[in-house]
């Protein structure tokens, strides 16, 4: 296999990776929106007035690339209100007040699977998403010819500072992640797996290790990655663990591979073991503005304020709430906003953290080129879009930028690199959706 | 509703590297050779740098006052190019021509086109070979000037010695000399990562190997030529500058190659004794293009045409 891509150290900052886990219980109100997840957002099956228990179904999944949404609590819908989502875009959000009675509904039972078809249309059913933060429905993933799929690879990459979600689950749930590996083994002709985490992740690399030997079915092989980041963009993950290269505008499977989250994978499991669908999630609390940072269950819709209490208070005012980490995440506006399908990790950084460098001119250092993963050349892309040069935009390959930030990272001059690519590929498609109507 | 924070797009971490930093580690890295200069050459050689540095950084700020820009010259990069200039001259250089030469640098080789990062040619040696054509050989410490700083091994009858090479203990400009110095400072900048290898091995490799081969095989002459004149604080400090050198790896080994043959063209071929500023000026104004050919495949290529 070839060398392994360039990327960036990043500070580590996981002082939530050893500390316990505790469930955020008797949540008065949560807010869920109908989009959490990539295409169409989910048409609402509820009403004002309507009671609603744990598992009830509040969202109907609209065409295939959608996905299912579930009550996370029990208790009365109060109000369908309109949602911002951080894309720009207005969605429906039902908000549930609690009962306190967490009732389970009735309807939760384990799925009664046969064969491809009725597993695929289960994983539908479980509402579950891409919980590594993109939030691509997975059943329209595992949709494909069963005999395109050569290798399943599980992304136990977790290369963002601070969030330790993944590590936490891979650790506590490897008998899920066992039970949803043998059953895309039976069902899909899963053969090979190939599990990638990061060297550095010591612990879960051995409960990985030992979860791929007491899998006898089917070869399971644990890939240990370097302490880069980005270890888990899809592209990445999938040359480094089979040397396999992505061209862009490709798929995984156009490789012969599907590429899961670690705790996407962990969920198929307890949903095939439980019948529970998705309705609460493990959320890394961090940043220097939250009083006691650790990892949380919390239940989807849970307002990120709640979820801050729970972590003793925020000491001081943020300067920044983040959905995610800090090279890829998203700011939200305030705390109000709820803990999503694919929220992995909110973060509340202090000014201090928050605190970045002035920017000052480009120096032609060549940092942002020589840590591209991709070897695409920030420097040139942002000169081509200062020109709004569409022609050397395609051909220094912009649309390929993953946006994994590290030539923004790295920069000594502290230039938008990262935020300028996509503007650059905003501009492209803008073009694209001009010539396409004319 | 709680309060409101700020909204921004990723990423919302820095590596905490800056310009100022670099340039900082330049400094630093230019210590050595500023105090073998100093012992070498005597006190004067201190005057020389310290006149060098205040008119560049000078200029900078009266430059940035005068076309209302934001000032700059907190970044330390007027400071480098003033070392760096002082460092290429002899000990005995008029104090005016010190000023010009700067001015030269600062206000025509980097104000004019832009500033830090857009200047096309490298200021520090564009302003000496500037003093070289303009006064003649006062600038030039190849030519004999006086008892302090006598011809350099180029030029002269008789080579050095190679310890008196390593150690500068011979004629020459201030900071030039002292190789020991110098590769001290290399070393420095290849931990800090603030230079990669290739460039210097290159350039210096390429030296060392075009002597040998005109010297007859003769390692000693080779070593001599290598250790004489401007090459180790051409190819550690001078081609190695970001801005007009490439940021590509084999871009930096195409760079130092043509580096290294043009010295030694220039050194066995030309009129003039020493030939590293021209070649690097050269070079440098060949930099865009070299970027240009030695671009690095993007790791997606080959995908569907649009």
């Amino acid at each position: 296999m070839g060398s392994y891509l360039l990327g960036i150290h990043t500070p580590h900052r996981k002082g939530t990776k050893d500390s316990p886990v505790e469930r955020l219980s008797d949540v008065k109100t949560v807010m869920i929106p109908m989009s959490m997840h990539i295409g169409k957002p989910a048409t609402p099956v509820v009403k004002v007035g309507d009671m609603v228990k744990i598992g009830t179904k509040i969202g109907e999944a609209d065409g295939k690339v959608s996905s299912d949404i579930y009550a996370s609590i029990s208790g009365k819908v109060t109000k369908l209100t309109d949602y911002l989502l951080a894309t720009g875009k207005t969605t429906t959000a039902v908000i549930i007040e609690a009962d306190g009675e967490n009732a389970v509904d009735e309807a939760v039972a384990p799925p009664v699977i046969s064969d491809r078809d009725s597993f695929i249309e289960a994983v539908k059913k479980s509402g579950i998403v891409g919980l590594g933060g993109a939030g691509f429905p997975t059943h329209v993933k595992l949709d494909v010819p069963t005999e395109k799929i050569e290798y399943l690879i599980v992304n136990g990459a977790e290369c963002e500072p601070y969030v330790t979600s993944d590590s936490v689950n891979m650790l506590t749930r490897a008998d899920d992640m066992a039970a949803a590996l043998k059953a895309l083994n039976k069902y899909l002709g899963v053969k090979k797996v190939i599990i990638g985490v990061e060297k550095g992740n010591k612990k879960v690399v051995s409960a990985m290790q030992s979860l791929a030997s007491s899998l006898t079915e089917l070869e399971v092989k644990v890939s240990v990655l370097p302490d880069k980041y980005p270890q888990g963009g899809e592209k990445v993950m999938v040359y480094h663990t089979t040397g396999r290269k992505i061209a862009a505008n490709k798929l995984p499977i156009d490789v012969g591979c599907i590429v899961l989250n670690s705790t996407t994978v962990a969920q198929i499991g307890s949903f095939l073991k439980t019948g529970m669908p998705l309705t609460e999630k493990l959320v890394t609390v961090d940043g220097a503005a939250v009083t006691k940072p650790q990892n949380v269950i919390a239940p989807i819709g849970t307002p990120v304020n709640v979820l801050f209490d729970f972590c003793g208070g925020l000491k001081e005012d943020p300067a920044k709430i983040i959905y995610g980490g800090p090279m890829m995440g998203i700011t939200v506006p305030n705390a109000d906003v709820p803990v999503l399908k694919n929220t992995n990790a909110v973060l509340a950084l202090s000014e201090k953290e928050a605190k970045l460098p002035k920017t000052t001119a480009c120096i032609r250092c060549g940092a942002c080129v020589n840590t591209c993963p991709f070897s695409l050349a920030p420097v040139n892309i942002a000169e081509a879009y200062s020109k709004e040069d569409t022609d050397e935009l395609k051909a220094l390959s912009v649309q390929s930028c993953m946006e994994c930030g590290c030539c923004s990272f790295v920069c000594p001059a502290n230039r938008p690199l990262v935020q300028i690519n996509k503007l650059s590929k905003k501009l492209l498609a803008d073009n694209a959706a001009k010539e396409g109507s004319k | 509703m709680s309060a409101l924070t700020k909204l921004m797009i990723s990423p919302h971490i820095h590596s905490g590297k800056s310009t100022s930093g670099i340039m900082g580690d330049v400094l630093i890295a230019l210590l050595p050779a500023t105090i073998a200069g100093t012992v070498i050459f005597g006190w004067r050689a201190l005057l020389v740098i310290a006149v060098c540095i205040i008119c560049s950084v000078g200029f900078e700020a009266i430059f940035n006052l005068i076309v209302k820009k934001e000032q700059t010259v907190g970044d330390l990069s007027a400071a480098v190019t003033g070392l760096l200039l002082a460092l290429n001259l002899p000990v005995d250089v008029p104090l005016w021509q010190c000023a010009v030469g700067s001015l030269f640098a600062i206000i025509v080789v980097k104000c004019l086109f832009g500033g830090i990062g857009a200047n096309l040619v490298n200021p520090a040696i564009t302003a000496r070979v500037f003093m070289l054509v303009a006064f003649g050989s006062m600038a030039v410490p190849s030519f004999p000037v006086d008892s302090v700083s006598s011809a350099t091994p180029l030029s002269a009858e008789e080579m050095p010695g190679l310890l008196d090479l390593f150690l500068g203990r011979h004629g020459g400009a201030i900071g030039e000399t002292c190789v020991a110095a110098l590769l001290i400072g290399g070393i420095y900048l290849l931990v800090r990562r603030v230079i990669s290898w290739q460039i210097p091995v290159v350039f210096l490799g390429t030296v060392f190997l075009f002597s040998l081969f005109m010297e007859g095989f003769d390692a000693v002459s080779a070593l001599s030529l290598l250790m004489s004149g401007g090459v180790f604080i051409g190819a550690i400090f001078m081609a190695t500058d970001y801005t007009t050198s490439p940021y590509t790896p084999w871009g930096k080994v195409i760079f130092g190659l043509g580096a290294g043959l043009l010295t030694c063209l220039i050194r066995y071929f030309g009129t003039y004794p020493e030939g590293v500023s021209f070649a690097i000026l050269f070079m440098n104004i060949l930099n865009p293009y070299i970027c240009k050919w030695t671009k690095r495949k993007v790791f997606t290529a080959g995908g569907d045409k649009e």
